[in-house]
């Protein structure tokens, strides 16, 4: 559909051109004219959220689990700055949404005008790019190359701005097709590094695949060649929390999450390899621990495909700036050209066997208190062959989340890890499964992060979704108290949940089902009661209340100093760890 | 396969086996940045700046294009070599920004700034500053009986070393526009 129509007609119709079937949003005085057209159609499915920071992150939960991008509507001012922590989080994380926001009319911006706020202006730094649109004529192309920003290289939020009165205004729209925009990011690498990688991984004998979010971001295709690669070279292979599911946890090299709460055979490989392939991931300092002490004896290859990513924390020997998908393809195409074989790696898989031998995880379980960590392989059991998508909130339940649930496949774990965003969760989880209705989603949550955006049960039973939330109650700030335990010679400054309400009944206020548990020999047939019920469940699991999270590295360590078990924690974070989050 | 030394909870293998990590020596670079001349760019270079904690020696901006929408950052910042290289890779992740140009690092290049000096004083003072600003082929803008405005043109250094020269003299007040800077020779 060419020609001319309103601005509001347009954000409708370059929604539809783009593919998008679910935008999640609220309406407000700004947004009116798009609300209408939204009214006048049915292609685009809405989901009117309970808060606007619950539409930006059901758009990351609706993105990271379809690779396709998420969209949220919100007005001017209120609206807009209720968006802020979800496109930070977005931004962190390289998730691509894409925000549309009403703004003042152009002939009042800049005077105070009602519910006007600079919303380019505090956007600038959470967003990839934002746009603030003056005219109606440009408001196709930039709709249109919105979206291809999102997408392409890093992904990443970005936030188009639309003033009221460019709504009503008619323009010229412009097909998909014909967008114009200079944005092309490099995605191919240097093949000269690529073969200098082969052969380092030709004389290895104690390699590590480091992989993260970006095999995530690159698409299924980038976890496929992972898995070729990895069983072609014989690798093991550790992953960030963000890049959980792009190669299997059922695979044969596979070490587990490492970083501050990883696997202790996953962060001593690290520490003692002497190749290191870091693929799409970004020496987070939850990861790198003590900087000049990470990895002394590795050659680090770094392949990203944003430049700034190599060479910010850890200096790369190989740095490949490209996508994930296309390097994998390229090293495999040499790799086999030449006819590479590795070296003999037997030695470093024993002693890698030796490390997990450790058991790590090992908690003392009780036949009196459901253990969050029991708990949680309890729901692995029961689900893990079903087709499943796990959300989580921000804290020990997601770090253990991460420690103890399987992946198989990418895009079915969403995890807020760069922001570390208490709330996210529960949202996230209401935009998974309107993308996939007929999956089983569940968020893993602590009380305390679900209380943060619990009005989304209101969205949750509105549109019948059957979320299951997973509440893991320890009635504290769970990881907050760890540190003040372990940093703060346990002086617990505000890290209860006081005054927590009765979760059955909160369920059933909103017609949802509450289900209650507090005995571990409950578990399985509570657990399975939620499984059977067809709509939205809050499962209030009465966990330990005391129970630290290992293995831990304290901050400023080096890996191989990890704290595993009940071990003494006395003095094991220093001063100089204090100051580090 | 050589032996592997490392046991838990062992730093003898860490902290103390360092490989050769980033360069700790400040370096001065001048960048260009070529960028579309839209509302905003400079905001979101200067927010970079800013945000990520770099530093700002000198900035200017001008368009250089009207037809193409161009316009020309130029920015002095000072840096570790690995700080530079962060600035460089950052700046390039902006939209707008089309090219980024090292001109330190890119071969020889021409520096030039312009300043304005306000000199008030009288007698032996007054004739002092008008025979150096002479030497430094300053010219004069503005005259009074008891001030001169100069005009002067030259890299950074030269305006520095002409307002340590001044400054005794009854410098009151200095305006600069900041670095222009291009490459030298015909690419
Ligand atoms: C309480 C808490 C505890 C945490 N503890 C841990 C922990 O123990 N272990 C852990 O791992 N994390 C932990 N995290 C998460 C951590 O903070 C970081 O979010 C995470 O480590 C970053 O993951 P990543 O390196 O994979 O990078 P991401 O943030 O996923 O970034 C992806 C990288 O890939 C690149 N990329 C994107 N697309 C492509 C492409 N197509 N091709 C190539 N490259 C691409 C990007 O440029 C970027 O550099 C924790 C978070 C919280 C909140
Ligand atoms: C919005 C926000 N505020 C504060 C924090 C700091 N924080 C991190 S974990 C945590 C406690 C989370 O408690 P809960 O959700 O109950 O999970 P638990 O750690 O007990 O499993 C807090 C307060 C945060 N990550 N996000």
């Amino acid at each position: 559909m060419d020609g001319q129509m309103t601005g509001a007609k347009m954000v409708v119709q370059a929604l539809k051109d783009q593919g998008v079937d679910v935008v999640f949003g609220y309406p407000g005085g700004a947004v009116l004219p798009i609300y209408d057209e939204i009214h006048q159609q049915n292609d685009i499915h809405h989901v009117l959220v309970r808060h606007e920071q619950g539409a930006v992150h059901a758009a990351e939960g609706y993105a990271r689990s379809t690779g396709k991008p998420g969209v949220a509507i919100v007005t001017s001012g209120p609206g807009a700055t209720n968006a802020v922590t979800g496109l930070t989080d977005a931004l962190m994380d390289s998730i691509p949404i894409i925000v549309i926001s009403g703004q003042a009319p152009t002939f009042m911006i800049g005077t105070d005008a009602f519910q006007e706020a600079d919303t380019v202006g505090i956007t600038r730094p959470c967003t990839k790019h934002n746009w603030l649109i003056k005219d109606t004529d440009r408001l196709a192309n930039t709709l249109h190359e919105a979206f291809h920003v999102a997408m392409s290289g890093r992904p990443g939020p970005v936030l188009v701005d639309i003033p009221k009165d460019v709504q009503f205004a008619t323009g010229g729209y412009v097909q998909r097709t014909d967008m114009k925009t200079h944005y092309a990011p490099p995605t191919l690498g240097d093949a000269a590094s690529i073969e200098q990688l082969v052969t380092a991984i030709e004389t290895s004998e104690r390699p590590v695949l480091y992989t993260g979010g970006g095999v995530i971001n690159s698409g299924p295709e980038a976890s496929r060649l992972l898995r070729e690669f990895v069983a072609e070279t014989n690798m093991p292979i550790t992953s960030t929390l963000m890049g959980l599911g792009a190669y299997p946890a059922s695979g044969e090299r596979w070490l587990g999450m490492l970083g501050m709460h990883g696997l202790y055979e996953a962060n001593m490989a690290m520490h003692g390899s002497d190749l290191m392939i870091c693929l799409g991931a970004r020496f987070d300092d939850r990861i790198t621990g003590r900087v000049d002490a990470f990895s002394p004896g590795s050659t680090k290859a770094h392949i990203d495909i944003d430049p700034s990513s190599i060479n910010k924390v850890i200096r790369a020997d190989i740095p490949i700036v490209g996508d994930i998908a296309m390097v994998l393809a390229e090293v495999l195409r040499v790799w086999r050209e030449r006819g590479s074989k590795t070296a003999d790696h037997s030695a470093w898989l024993d002693q890698i066997a030796k490390w997990k031998a450790k058991n790590c995880l090992r908690y003392t379980d009780s036949k009196t208190t459901i253990k969050p960590q029991y708990a949680l392989q309890r729901l692995e059991a029961l689900t893990k062959d079903r087709d499943r998508y796990i959300t989580t909130e921000v804290g020990q339940h997601q770090m253990w989340a991460a420690q103890f649930l399987g992946f198989e496949e990418p895009n079915r774990w969403m995890t807020s890890g760069g922001l570390g965003t208490m709330g996210y969760g529960f949202p996230a989880s209401v935009g998974v499964q309107m993308a996939h209705p007929d999956s089983l989603v569940i968020n893993v949550a602590g009380e305390a992060s679900w209380l943060m955006n619990m009005q989304e049960m209101g969205t949750a039973v509105q549109y019948r979704l059957p979320v299951k939330q997973f509440i893991l109650n320890n009635e504290r700030l769970g990881m907050v108290r760890q540190w003040q335990e372990l940093l703060h010679n346990s002086r617990y400054s505000q890290s209860w949940s006081e005054a927590l309400p009765d979760f059955v009944k909160l369920a059933e206020a909103f017609g949802a089902k509450g289900i209650l548990c507090k005995d571990p020999a409950d578990l399985d047939d509570a657990i399975m009661e939620m499984l059977d019920y067809d709509g939205p469940v809050i499962f209030d699991c009465l966990v330990e209340k005391h129970e630290n999270c290992f293995p831990m590295i304290p901050s400023g360590k080096p890996h191989n100093e990890m704290l595993i078990g009940e071990v003494a924690t006395e003095q094991a974070i220093e001063a100089g760890g204090a100051v580090l989050v | 396969m050589a032996q592997l030394k490392i046991e838990q909870g062992s730093t003898s293998h860490s902290a103390y086996n360092l490989r050769p990590s980033f360069s700790d020596v400040e370096e001065r670079h001048t960048l260009a940045v070529l960028v579309e001349n839209e509302p905003g760019v400079l905001a979101r270079v200067i927010g970079l700046f800013s945000g990520r904690g770099y530093n700002i020696e000198s900035l200017t901006v001008a368009e250089i294009d009207h037809t193409g929408h161009r316009s020309r950052i130029t920015i002095v910042t000072t840096g570790t070599p690995q700080v530079i290289a962060q600035i460089k890779a950052q700046l390039g992740r902006i939209v707008p920004v089309h090219e980024v140009h090292d001109l330190t690092e890119e071969g020889r290049s021409v520096e030039r700034e312009l300043a304005l000096f306000k000199v008030r004083g009288q007698g032996d003072k007054r004739v002092e500053a008008l025979r150096l600003a002479d030497i430094f082929r300053a010219s004069v803008v503005d005259t009074t009986l008891e001030s001169f405005v100069f005009e002067i043109t030259g890299t950074p250094e030269k305006i520095d070393a002409f307002a340590d020269l001044m400054r005794p003299l009854g410098l009151v007040e200095v305006a600069r526009t900041g670095v222009a800077a291009l490459s030298r020779g015909a690419a």
